[in-house]
């Protein structure tokens, strides 16, 4: 940052009064620029969720009909963004996937792809509300009710809650028993009238439509009974465990069911 | 100083896109690492100047990036008509102005970093506003810095001077016609 020029023509102090005017006095630009950026700031910050919401509607209009998907790139233009807590997460397919369902259970099972597809399927359509902010508008997702799984298991007097492991080898989180058994959460095995992909947490994920899509863990490869509630992986890290969306984690989006 | 700042610059940006992007975020995974780097590299951003404020000759400089005079108006007169005679003291007015307004999108991004990084801070409309703001200027920052990158890139004797402390005599008298000291 600190140089000295070895400028032929500077004769040092004689130049040194014409310049320390030029140099050092003058308007403090500098200094309003700072400020103003500083002001500009809090007011975006004040603006900010009027504004977000003119700008998802503009973004939304546009990226459905964008075919470059660059509007994709930019801050709130809908869609889903993908987080994993791991480095990596293996692929399961139809020989080696497997859906175990054990602890305070009479009938501990082990489900394949084939076998979770023979079942009853329901399909829902709500919204996808992330807890950073995202939504996404009517998403379907179908597959099995996840009370039906329980009650093949046959729960022990005595359980209170569920908790779910994932094949990535990290990521876990529970449900309570009452919970788990509503109509609206479902092992998905399809997302917007496909396949789950892997980058959305196929072959299988759970989704529970009234929270916060982080309950809906991604890669879902075990579902345990237990006697009280584990928190999951965010929610050793602060997050709510009763994630209800706008009624949660201190947020107050449009309930998703 | 130039190379601290320049280097946290690199992991703020370079954290952000893995955190924003889908396709580097398959690639790298390791969300809660990669939030991590991000928040510690964002509010150690402003150290290395801070801890440049020890230095007579920084503190120097940062007066005179302040201060705007009348061939600064020239300058940018001229930049803006792309007229050559373009005069110019140590640092030229758009110097200045990267100086300054990189200064503010700093704060500004590290304060909204933190009413997102501490939930409890402030009340759910600060952290919505928050994180609008911060997504457009990370954007803005971004294009700004490449534009920083992009015309060093095109001139050596800067990246020469930016190094060494020293520029040639000719350069200066081209450059910075008004520089003397």
């Amino acid at each position: 940052m600190v140089g000295r020029a070895l400028v032929p023509g500077a004769r040092g102090w004689s130049n040194r009064r014409v310049d320390s005017e030029s140099e050092d006095h003058g308007t403090p630009v500098g200094r309003r620029v700072v400020l103003g950026m500083i002001g500009l700031g809090a007011a975006g910050v004040a603006a900010g969720p009027y504004l977000q919401r003119g700008v998802d509607a503009a973004l939304g209009a546009v990226a459905g009909k964008d075919p470059t998907g660059l509007t994709g790139l930019l801050p709130g233009a809908g869609g889903f963004r993908y987080y994993s807590v791991t480095a990596s997460v293996p692929h399961r397919g139809e020989t080696d996937y497997r859906l175990t369902v054990d602890g305070l259970v009479d009938r501990p099972g082990s489900y394949r792809l084939a076998d979770l597809r023979a079942l009853p399927q329901d399909r829902l359509v709500r919204d996808v509300q992330c807890v950073t902010g995202w939504r996404v508008p009517h998403t379907p997702f179908e597959g099995v009710r996840l009370s039906r799984l329980l009650d093949a298991a046959g729960v022990r007097p005595g359980a209170r809650a569920v908790r779910f492991t994932c094949f990535d080898g990290a990521y876990s989180e529970s449900l309570t028993l009452e919970q788990a058994r509503r109509s609206d959460v479902l092992v998905a095995l399809r997302m917007q009238d496909a396949g789950i992909s892997h980058a959305h947490g196929g072959p299988v994920r759970l989704y529970v439509a009234p929270m916060y899509f982080y309950k809906s863990a991604k890669w879902l490869s075990g579902i345990t009974v237990t006697d009280k509630v584990e928190p999951g992986y965010w929610e050793r890290y602060g997050y709510d465990v009763d994630g209800w969306v706008g009624r949660s984690n201190g947020r107050d989006d449009a309930p998703t069911a | 100083m130039h190379r601290g700042t320049a280097a946290l610059m690199g992991v703020c940006l370079a954290t952000a896109a893995v955190l924003y992007l889908p396709p580097l975020a398959e690639l790298v995974g390791r969300r809660r690492t990669v939030v991590m780097v991000h928040e510690w590299s964002g509010v150690l951003l402003p150290v290395p100047l801070l801890a440049g404020l020890f230095s007579a000759a920084f503190r120097a400089d940062l007066r005179r990036l302040n201060r705007f005079a009348g061939h600064d108006r020239q300058w940018l007169r001229a930049v803006l008509r792309r007229r050559t005679g373009r005069p110019a003291g140590k640092f030229n007015a758009g110097q200045k102005l990267y100086a300054a307004w990189t200064a503010g999108a700093v704060l500004v991004m590290a304060g909204t970093g933190l009413l997102m990084w501490f939930p409890h801070l402030a009340p759910l409309v600060w952290r919505t506003g928050a994180g609008f703001v911060h997504d457009w200027l990370a954007l803005l920052v971004a294009a700004v810095v490449a534009g920083h990158l992009w015309m060093a890139s095109r001139d050596p004797e800067a990246r020469l001077g930016m190094r060494t402390g020293e520029v040639s005599g000719r350069w200066a008298e081209r450059e910075h016609p008004l520089w003397r000291d």
